[in-house]
């Protein structure tokens, strides 16, 4: 048994031992759970993926006179303004008025609020452009003004409702004509599978109940430091599990950071086709190995990892989900999973290769005593 | 030998004129027929990638502009920004030759620019924009084609 302020103390003399999801698994392999767990510290995890439900808050430092924003555009793309008066709250996927959406399908959604956020955290320049009524005390009415992230707003806050799912489905189409999803581009009767997860790498499903993940938890948040939460919308912990793995989408996370810190290679703008926008988001959790029990939920590998496969031509859209088949990840990242007698092609849409950087960045933090470890206020599902 | 890739534009009056078989037929050229569309103006592209003796090119690309095809060199390539790249793998499953692959076990996208027949299905597909359709440099004229 370790606490995580012995953790700490450790990482401050440079003497933690930090490996990521990936070594664990050969390190147990070879030394056991017992000796392997007195020896490793803190596993590292990761995972850039789309995460749709992903936003900023940002606070507008006042023009003179000042103004009291009623609505608010940055780049044509519309904010939230339902606040005080100079905060506004601008979400992954908002598209700008002019968007041809899916007029001439499929649409192409070439820049939306992911987009935006990206251009933010890069230091471009957007146009914003607010209005409103007027009163005594923020006499403006029409603001046009280019903005910057450092130099115009005070404060912008990376706060994502919904995001790292522990696991999701696998989409295919049943359908004889070509579908455009959020899950990608899904060929008729079943011409393709594609997936959304870092499998083994995954933060929950390095720690499945959240025993250390919770409200405080410090983490790697687009590049720079965020904390969770706790849950995320649309978490559900009461699931179907194999080997103690849910098999559904499970646990979600809620997550916080200052945006100023965060890097455009960490947050990127992305189009899905005949769908919309949304944003990449690459965040990394530190799993403390606090007793055995820990250690052995870190040592999870893309084999053990089940996935259900369910059609997203007819019965997603139509909530009538029904299990097709059950595939792990070891299968998906094969590229080629064997589904209704024939051979098809498995896509990914998260990137494994930078979920793996993550976990590296986050390991080399730790290591260089840079990044300490929290204890989550609220734990568990 | 010589071997070219060529776009061919078959203007509307063309459309249901047998023609490219007679390259084979008239000319000794083998070709491979990379992507073939009619366009919402009506009018048919179609490019070919086109291997015979020097001569017979040079009469089969005539002949082909006789007949009211307008031929010149496939002078766009696609350009896949690896810096812009995520690396999540989307593409690898509309690229039909190949070129886009994901290198496993480091799960890496890959773009071999050999196997790459400038299709673009790639280019609306990938969420991050990363490829892109560049027109080549220093290309010879028309007529040297």
């Amino acid at each position: 048994m370790k606490t995580i302020r012995e953790i700490n103390e450790k990482i401050k003399q440079g003497k933690a031992v930090v490996v990521n999801a990936e070594e664990i698994i050969d390190i147990v392999e070879q030394k056991g759970i017992k000796r392997s767990a007195e020896e490793v510290d803190v596993v590292t995890t990761g995972t850039f993926a789309p995460m749709c439900s992903s936003g900023v808050f940002l606070n507008l430092k006042q023009p003179k006179p000042k103004i009291k924003i009623q609505r608010v555009w940055l780049n044509n793309i519309e904010a939230y303004a339902g606040l005080a008066a100079a905060d506004f709250y601008l979400g992954a996927t908002q598209l700008p008025e002019e968007d041809p959406l899916n007029k001439v399908h499929p649409g192409r959604f070439v820049y939306g609020g992911g987009h935006l956020i990206e251009d933010l955290v890069a230091g471009k320049e957007v146009e914003l452009r607010a209005i409103a009524y007027g009163t005594d005390c923020y006499p403006r009415r029409e603001l046009r003004q280019k903005v910057r992230l450092k130099r115009d707003f005070n404060d912008a806050i990376l706060l994502n409702p919904r995001n790292c799912y522990q696991n999701y489905n696998a989409a295919v189409n049943l359908s004889s004509k070509i579908i455009y999803t959020y899950m990608g581009m899904l060929k008729p009767n079943l011409g393709n599978i594609t997936y959304c997860s870092a499998g083994q790498l995954s933060p929950l499903l390095n720690d499945p109940f959240c025993r250390t993940i919770g409200l405080g938890t410090r983490i790697f948040l687009g590049g720079g430091i965020g904390y969770v939460l706790g849950k995320g919308t649309q978490s559900r912990a009461e699931v179907r599990r194999r080997k103690g793995v849910p098999v559904v989408p499970g646990l979600t996370l809620s997550v916080k950071g200052d945006l100023k810190q965060m890097d455009r290679y960490w947050l990127r703008g992305l189009s899905f086709l005949g769908y919309g926008a949304s944003l990449m988001v690459g965040i990394g959790i530190p799993i403390p190995i606090i007793d055995e029990e820990m250690l052995r939920y870190t040592t999870i590998r893309d084999r053990d990892i089940y996935v259900q496969v369910i059609d997203y031509s007819r019965d997603y859209p139509y909530g009538e989900e029904k299990v097709l088949a059950e595939v792990n990840y070891q299968q998906l990242k094969s590229g080629k999973v064997r589904l209704g007698g024939k051979e098809i092609p498995a896509v990914p849409l998260s990137s494994y290769f930078r979920a793996k950087e993550i976990a590296e960045i986050l390991k080399k933090w730790i290591s260089q005593g840079k990044f300490f470890l929290t204890e989550a206020v609220e734990t568990g599902v | 030998m010589l071997s070219k890739k060529v776009v061919l534009t078959f203007p509307q009056p063309l459309l249901d004129k047998a023609i490219v078989y007679r390259l084979i037929k008239d000319y000794n050229l083998i070709f491979n027929i990379l992507q073939a569309r009619i366009t919402p103006d009506e009018e048919g592209v179609m490019i070919l990638e086109i291997r015979g003796k020097r001569e017979d090119y040079k009469a089969g690309v005539d002949y082909l502009r006789e007949t009211g095809v307008k031929v010149r060199p496939l002078n766009e390539s696609i350009f896949w920004r690896e810096s812009e790249c995520t690396h999540c793998g989307l593409c690898t499953d509309v690229c039909p030759t190949q070129a886009l692959t994901l290198e496993r076990p480091e799960m890496r996208v890959r773009f071999e620019k050999k196997r790459c027949i400038a299709c673009e299905l790639c280019i609306s597909l990938c969420p991050v924009r990363a490829i892109e359709r560049r027109v080549n440099k220093k290309r010879k004229s028309d007529e040297d084609i």
